[in-house]
This record gives C-alpha cells, sequence and structure tokens, in this order.
C-alpha cells in the first residue's frame, strides 16, 4: 500500500511546553486512520502539523513524499490534501455554489483569471453540480449559505473540501454537534462521498470511540504528546487499559 | 443581484448621465466631473472593501498620486495627452501601492485601518513639507491636456469641462464600470469574496490569501489614480487637501452612503453626497454637521445603505397584490 502521509520523529515545543514528542505515524492508500486521547495530548497539534499549519520543532512531516513541514494550507490543498473543521467553517454571504466552486477553482488553477466570467465556464459549473449531488445540495446551489440548516452547513463545508479532489483528507470531529441518531448517518455519508470522490486516505480526529470503533482501519493513540499505541481496532479495543487510558470514565456513558 | 436587473440600472444610469447636459443647466454638468472622479475611486475602493473585507483609512493618497502624478506628467514634462497621463498615473499607483500594500495586507480590521491612514498621513505631510518639488500647500498646477489627441481649443474650460470632457469621463466611468463588473465575477473575484467573508477555510480551500489582498489593493489603487487624474484636471491643481485624511474618510463615507455590499452602491453613494453637498452648502454653512447626521442615520436606519434600501422597496413593491 502506498504511503500518503507520515510524520518522522515529529516534535512540537512551545516555549517549556512539548505538545508532541517523538511522535512517528503513517497513513497509507485506503486507510482510515484515527486519532485519539484525552483533551491535550497533542491531537490538535498533529492536525496542525499534517496540515502543514505550524511547523515542527524537529522531525519531518511528509506528504506523498514531500516534506509538507510549515508549508502552509494552500500549498497542501494544491498538493492533494484537504481538511474539514471542527468547527463549520462557511463563507456566510456567498451562496452553496459559489462555495464549492471557490475549491474548483483552485483545483482547476483558474485563480488568476481576473476578467473571465466565471458563470459561463462549463468546466467549473459541471464540477459544482457534481459535487453538491453527491451530497445532496443540489436543490440549494443558489441559497445563502448563512440561511442554511446546521446540518446543510456541515455538509457544504464538508463538500467544499471535496471539491478540491484531495487524495487524504482530515475530519477533525466531523460529528461534533450533530445528535447521537445522526452520527453514524453522517460518518457513512462522509465515508462514502470519500470515496466516490476518489479520497486515497482519511484521517479521522475523534473523542466519540463507536465511531472510531465502527471506521477505524487503525487507531492511533496519543497522551501527553505521545503515541501510546497504534494497532488495528479488534487489537485496540481488547485491551481494557488502554481505552481506561485514552477515554477515562468517558466510555460507556 | 443579477446579470439582467444589474444591465438594467446600468442603462438607465448611463442614459440619464449623456442626456444630463442637453436637459441641466451646465453648472450641474460641471458638478459632475468630481462624480465621475470618486466613481471610478470608489469602484476601486469598494474592490477592497465592500468584496474583500478590507477597510483602507488612507485611500485619499491614490487620488492625490492620480492628481500630483497629471501635474508632474503635464505641468513638468509637458504631456499634453490625458490618455498617456492615465497610463502614467494607473503604472504610477500600481508601483507605489505595491510595498505598502505588501505591508499592510497581512493585517485586516482596525490595523489594516490604521496602517493605510498612517501611509495616506506619510503621503500627505511629504507633499506638504518637499516645497520644492511638490509645492507644499499651494500644490502643483495641472494644466489643461488634450483628450483624444484633441485640444477642443475653441472651447473655453467651462464649456471643455461642461462638454466634451464630460462625454470622455463618461466613457471612462463606463469603461471602469465594465471592467470592474468582469473583476468581482471573475474566478480572482470570487475568492477575494472567500477572503473577506472566511479568511482561515479560505486558505484550505486553496486560496492565496495574502497574494489576493494584495492584488486588490493594488487594483484599487490604480482604480483611485484615476480618479484622482480627473479630479486634478477639473480644478486645474493638484491640491494636498485631495490627500488629507478627511478625503480618506469621505470616501468611505461614500461607499457606506450608498451601500458597499451592492455594485452600483458607492457610484450612488457618490452622486448623493455630491448633490447633497452642493445643496446643503448653498443651505446653510453648517452642512458638515449635516452630513454627519445623515450619516448616522444611514448607518442607524439603513446599514446596506441607499442600495438596499432601494432592493428592500422593490421587494415590497413586488409582493402586494395587483
Amino acid at each position: 500500500m502506498t504511503l500518503l502521509l507520515e510524520t518522522r520523529n515529529v516534535s512540537k515545543s512551545y516555549g517549556v511546553f512539548r505538545a508532541l514528542e517523538n511522535v512517528s505515524m503513517t497513513v497509507r492508500e485506503d486507510e482510515l486512520v484515527s486519532v485519539v486521547g484525552p483533551n491535550g495530548a497533542g491531537k490538535t497539534t498533529l492536525v496542525n502539523l499534517l496540515t502543514g499549519l505550524v511547523r515542527p520543532t524537529s522531525g519531518d512531516v511528509l506528504f506523498m513524499g514531500n516534506n509538507i513541514a510549515g508549508v502552509g494550507p494552500v500549498a497542501l490543498a494544491d498538493q492533494g490534501l484537504a481538511r474539514a473543521f471542527q468547527l463549520i467553517q462557511i463563507f456566510p454571504k456567498l451562496t452553496v455554489a459559489e462555495t464549492i466552486a471557490a475549491a474548483v477553482v483552485s483545483r482547476q488553477k483558474k485563480r488568476w483569471h481576473l476578467l473571465a466570467r466565471l458563470s459561463n465556464d462549463s468546466q467549473v459549473t459541471r464540477r459544482v453540480r457534481e459535487v453538491a449531488e453527491i451530497f445532496g445540495l443540489s436543490h440549494r446551489l443558489d441559497t445563502i449559505s448563512a440561511s442554511l440548516s446546521q446540518g446543510e452547513k456541515k455538509l457544504l463545508d464538508v463538500a467544499s473540501a471535496f471539491a478540491l479532489d484531495p487524495q487524504v483528507i482530515l475530519f477533525d470531529e466531523p460529528t461534533s454537534g450533530v445528535s447521537t441518531a445522526d452520527k453514524h448517518g453522517i460518518m457513512k455519508t462522509l465515508i462514502a462521498a470519500a470515496k466516490f470522490a476518489g479520497v486515497k486516505g482519511i484521517v479521522l480526529v475523534e473523542h466519540d470511540m463507536d465511531l472510531v470503533a465502527a471506521y477505524s482501519s487503525r487507531i492511533i493513540a496519543l497522551t501527553a504528546g505521545r503515541v501510546l499505541a497504534d494497532l488495528p481496532p479488534d487489537q485496540f479495543f481488547a485491551d481494557p487499559h488502554l481505552i481506561e487510558t485514552v477515554v477515562g470514565k468517558r466510555r460507556g456513558h | 443581484m443579477t446579470f439582467n436587473s444589474a444591465a438594467i440600472t446600468a442603462l438607465i444610469g448611463t442614459v440619464a448621465l449623456a442626456l444630463l447636459p442637453s436637459v441641466a443647466p451646465p453648472y450641474y454638468a460641471g458638478l459632475m466631473i468630481p462624480f465621475f472622479g470618486y466613481a471610478i475611486a470608489l469602484l476601486g475602493f469598494n474592490l477592497l472593501f465592500g468584496y474583500t473585507g478590507l477597510l483602507s483609512f488612507g485611500h485619499a493618497m491614490f487620488l492625490g498620486l492620480g492628481a500630483y502624478g497629471a501635474a508632474v506628467m503635464s505641468g513638468v514634462f509637458g504631456v499634453k495627452s490625458f490618455e498617456l497621463v492615465l497610463a502614467a498615473v494607473i503604472l504610477g499607483s500600481a508601483l507605489v501601492a505595491l510595498p505598502i500594500a505588501f505591508l499592510c495586507a497581512r493585517y485586516v480590521g482596525i490595523f489594516f485601518g490604521m496602517l493605510t491612514l498612517a501611509f495616506g498621513m506619510l503621503f500627505y505631510s511629504f507633499l506638504f513639507k518637499f516645497y520644492h518639488v511638490t509645492g507644499g500647500d499651494s500644490g502643483m498646477r495641472v494644466p489643461r491636456m488634450n483628450i483624444l489627441g484633441l485640444a477642443f481649443e475653441r472651447y473655453n474650460k467651462i464649456e471643455f469641462l461642461a462638454g466634451p470632457f464630460y462625454y470622455y469621463c463618461l466613457a471612462l466611468l463606463i469603461i471602469a464600470g465594465l471592467l470592474m463588473w468582469r473583476i468581482v465575477h471573475s474566478p480572482f473575484g470570487l475568492h477575494l469574496k472567500t477572503i473577506r467573508d472566511n479568511s482561515r477555510k479560505a486558505e484550505y480551500l486553496g486560496v492565496h490569501v495574502h497574494r489576493f489582498r494584495l492584488a486588490a489593493f493594488v487594483i484599487s489603487a490604480a482604480f483611485g489614480a484615476v480618479g484622482g487624474a480627473i479630479l486634478g484636471f477639473r480644478v486645474g491643481l493638484a491640491d494636498p487637501e485631495l490627500v488629507y485624511w478627511t478625503q480618506s474618510g469621505q470616501l468611505v463615507f461614500m461607499a457606506v452612503l450608498g451601500g458597499f455590499s451592492n455594485f452600483f452602491g458607492p457610484i450612488i453613494g457618490v452622486l448623493t453626497y455630491i448633490l447633497l453637498q452642493d445643496q446643503l452648502q448653498s443651505l446653510t454653512e453648517y452642512w458638515r454637521s449635516m452630513l454627519g447626521v445623515i450619516l448616522a442615520l444611514v448607518v442607524i436606519g439603513f446599514p446596506e445603505g441607499i442600495a438596499g434600501l432601494a432592493i428592500v422597496l422593490r421587494r415590497r413593491f413586488a409582493r402586494r397584490p395587483a
């Protein structure tokens, strides 16, 4: 299986505080890798490193063999790594079609077309319709994003990330703020959409152990900035001590 | 705004402006020259403010660059062609805007506003203090130039301004309007709007936030300089007052008055401001206070400006059963 995303002995310090220490991890083709751990374990720092937002104090971050340490989100989007945030991120005044089109424009490298009519660009329009279709937003194309329902906003947020045709997509608690009844529905939609869109690998940062157990191909547990375990789900959940450390008392609630 | 309703608005405006010199007294045609100058500048200003979300408090600097550029080109170098002067001030203002934008575009909100204000005041003090170059408080003369290679010698200055130069500026406004319409509806324009709405998310969708803010700044500077050259031509003088921070405030006022969320809003704002100022000045010496009251009422009463109010009214009429 091809190696998509990799960190090699990555450490990140903020002053005297060591957020991550010697973290090595991989994401291979066709994998859904979950990153779990209690609050303060370094999950957010790891995500920020993986998306090129911050530079590691030491170690390398590689995406498809290229060093992406600190290159920034724009360069990563161009190379094929997308991120969907925990909190819904939309463009309040733009329509659904415009939001998706923004990503399509980046993907098709048309961003410096200063005088081209976007509405006449059939390549962009076609792709926008395709993406909207996957996420069930076709009937909402001309709706202003701010007036969408909470669930639709979440879908739009993810849909715009998919419109980049990413190789790898990183989900930061994609079901936060969604009811327990809906969370599996949302996860299934996301994974199906990812497969359909040709996404090769998924990184999932998640607190919810039900979701982690149901969808991961591998689980990386962080505590205090170190990798505690890197195991397939069956082995991970066979170790009660491990679960206790990672989830504390919340398991079973 | 759909293409059709925009086209109708633009067409009505153009026809009205084209007919104005033949139906209104020459005084009003003369009054419209600053309208054209400010309207072109405001088109650029609003690319930055309304579309990219950056409020500049130093934009009068580019009006000044246009006016002083025209003064230097025609007065010092003896260039007679106004088109050549326009090309020069567009290039010059873009070159000046580039390093300023490079520094300012990393900041947003109040920090961007204060930085642009600081650069504006820096330019103002330069004009004011370097007397031997810029003429200090008395400014620099802007001699009359040719338009389209024609001198129009039979016309005196007032006739020239109310006649050929009026239509020339109308044509410039139409060109600038069409150009800006294309820019805001292009892929580039869409990326600017994503920056305005949510720059963090925009980055993750592959939007070059810093570079695009920079580009928007440079384009808006060039539009400002064209407007400034027209203003300088009309008065025959490049005056340091044109660069003073109150002028920058006036640009913001015009955009808010007309409605910066609408493509035509700033142009409507300029027209209203100029007519209002003209009327108020003849009525009372306290016209500035009156303008202040009006701005306060606009911001409180209809924050979307006159254009926003017009859209609301039109919707109400449309809903009313026949």
